[in-house]
């Protein structure tokens, strides 16, 4: 059987060699970061005008973390294209051939894909708080604060499971310009737009995206169907769910 | 060695590849003829795990391909040219190539040279012309430094340099005593290159022979005769046994026939020759000969059996060609 720590390498050569990775890693970085500071800077020059009618506290951390609904798009489309331009290229008949163990193929390029998205998620996400933070004068939280620790990992576990959901989805579609057509309008249109309308938003509560954004809160919402926690194992069930099924296909498929 | 076993593989209606069985021999060039769509690839993506047979079984040296610790140690394979990341650079996509299969990194930079890409190796590979794309695809078949190499249409789309370098490469890896499995659809790049026969046509085995016993088997050679004095010299012909066909153009062809035979027997009957020839049939029309009825797509010129296959050989299509 192909050894794994080789498979792991390989993996990580292909991921770092190509210019996608750094161009959707530094968009993530920027678009979340950038975001998140201008409204963290708006909302400290008006603070008055913006909270008036507002009796519920103010979510400083959430404040600073206004960019991660566009940045979560960047890192999407870096899991859709870590899988999908095997498919694109046809590389991935060569990557089989390769190694014809297609389980250990994917589960090496998730780990790749994982491991890399969490590191930009980590930096991303604290160096967003602080400077949102240091945006927001004297309405800002602290790290040490309740909760706000958990919201600010929260956010970066957040971005790389959507990433990994992501890279499973595609595997499972086997087609790079199918897997952004559906990604990027969930989760930019639909999603957002569904847990809005009545009814239906009992249903998109239990997207990966509502779910997963749970974490995100410092304070509990009135109506909220359920606590961060629930929507961490939520978001996670999603992503074991996407990267199985992924894996299912690309057992069972031709290549 | 690689044994195919009633190796089968349907799409949907289609029957690709239809109860194949024969083995590639070990340390010569075995080509693997047939028309378009006439199930080569498949067969090929079958040896290699990547499709699945519907029934029979393939293996490489009595193992299937996915129970190959490092298969590309066993088994180097070039199937598409341009199946490589364009972003990324000659050197990068073999690094990754070598590194999965634990081959080491100077290896990258050999088959670079061997294959003349020594000069391009750091630039991204989406500025290749499809030679150069080629050479690369045989780099990476080649880095494993494997005993059996497997290579697609390797010739298709090259320029007459490029196809020669391919034809001295395969001689010269069988030379060094591995195997290569090579697939084309032209007999005449096949007949240049090949010591073993394998030809297929929809799917099924035709025949499987050496160059040599293929050659014996299916060459054949003729007298042709022109003569005022048809009728006398059919006469003549009979009693010795030999039989004269008719051709279009007014000339009779006398099958298995001698020149000095046919020419002294004319000469005893005192009949007039116009020509007195000899023909040989290439070994392109035995093989067109032999695969006419498999050929899916026939280019309607309605010019008679032999020219219909012949047209058909630039004009066959088939839809299995277009999955990819």
């Amino acid at each position: 059987m192909a050894s794994f720590p080789a498979v792991l390498q390989s993996e990580w050569t292909k991921i770092r060699t190509v210019r996608s990775t750094i161009w959707t890693l530094v968009l993530t970085f920027l678009v979340t970061l950038g975001l998140g500071a201008l409204l963290s800077l708006l909302t400290n020059n008006n603070f008055e005008s913006f909270r008036r009618n507002d009796t519920t506290p103010f979510d400083a951390t959430g404040t600073s973390f206004a960019g991660i609904r566009l940045g979560e798009l960047a890192i999407i489309v870096f899991g859709v294209l870590a899988i999908g331009n095997e498919y694109s290229t046809g590389m991935i008949r060569v990557s089989l051939a390769a190694v014809p163990q297609r389980g250990t193929l994917l589960a090496a390029k998730s780990v790749v894909l994982g491991a890399l998205s969490l590191a930009v998620a980590v930096v991303t996400a604290f160096v967003t708080f602080f400077v949102g933070q240091s945006l927001l004068g004297v309405h800002r939280t602290t790290i040490d604060s309740p909760h706000v620790l958990r919201a600010v990992l929260g956010a970066a576990l957040y971005l790389t499971m959507l990433c990994l959901f992501a890279a499973g989805v595609t595997a499972m579609l086997h087609n790079q310009t199918l897997a952004l057509g559906v990604l990027v309008p969930f989760f930019f249109l639909l999603s957002p737009i569904l847990s809005a309308v009545p009814k239906v938003k009992t249903l998109a509560h239990y997207f990966p995206d509502y779910a997963g954004s749970r974490m995100l809160l410092v304070y509990e919402e009135a109506n909220q169907p359920y606590g961060p926690w629930a929507g961490f194992a939520i978001c996670l069930a999603w992503t074991a769910a996407a990267l199985l099924g992924g894996a299912l296909v690309l057992k069972n498929r031709d290549a | 060695m690689i044994e195919l076993h009633e190796l089968t593989k349907r799409y949907g209606e289609t029957l690709a590849v239809d109860g194949l069985s024969f083995q590639v021999p070990q340390g010569v060039v075995t080509g693997f003829l047939g028309p378009n769509g006439a199930g080569k690839s498949t067969t090929m993506r079958m040896i290699l795990d990547l499709d699945r047979p519907t029934a029979g079984r393939v293996t490489i040296d009595g193992k299937r391909y996915g129970q190959l610790s490092e298969p590309l140690k066993y088994i180097g394979a070039l199937l598409e040219a341009k199946a490589v990341h364009p972003g990324r650079t000659a050197y990068d996509h073999l690094l990754w190539l070598a590194q999965s299969n634990r081959i080491p990194r100077r290896r990258v930079d050999e088959v670079l040279s061997l294959v003349g890409l020594g000069s391009v190796a750091r630039k991204r590979s989406r500025g290749f012309s499809l030679g150069m794309s080629q050479r690369l695809g045989i780099a990476s078949a080649l880095l494993g430094d494997p005993e059996i190499l497997m290579f697609d249409e390797p010739v298709n789309g090259l320029d007459p340099e490029g196809i020669l370098w391919i034809r001295n490469l395969m001689k010269r890896l069988a030379a060094e005593g591995r195997t290569v499995f090579v697939s084309s659809h032209l007999m005449s790049e096949m007949a240049l290159t090949a010591d073993h026969l394998v030809v297929i046509g929809k799917g099924r085995l035709l025949s499987d022979l050496s160059m040599a016993e293929f050659i014996k088997q299916n060459s054949r050679s003729a007298v042709r005769v022109r003569t005022p004095h048809v009728e006398q010299l059919l006469t003549a012909l009979s009693g010795t046994g030999l039989r004269a066909e008719a051709r279009p153009d007014g000339s009779y062809e006398i099958e298995d026939g001698d020149l000095a035979h046919v020419g002294d027997l004319a000469a005893a009957h005192g009949i007039t020759l116009h020509e007195l020839s000899p023909q040989q049939a290439s070994l392109e029309e035995a093989f067109m000969q032999m695969t006419a009825d498999s050929v899916e797509y026939h280019a309607g010129d309605g010019d008679g059996e032999g020219r219909d296959a012949a047209g058909a050989w630039g004009a066959a299509w088939h839809p299995e060609k277009e999955k990819n």
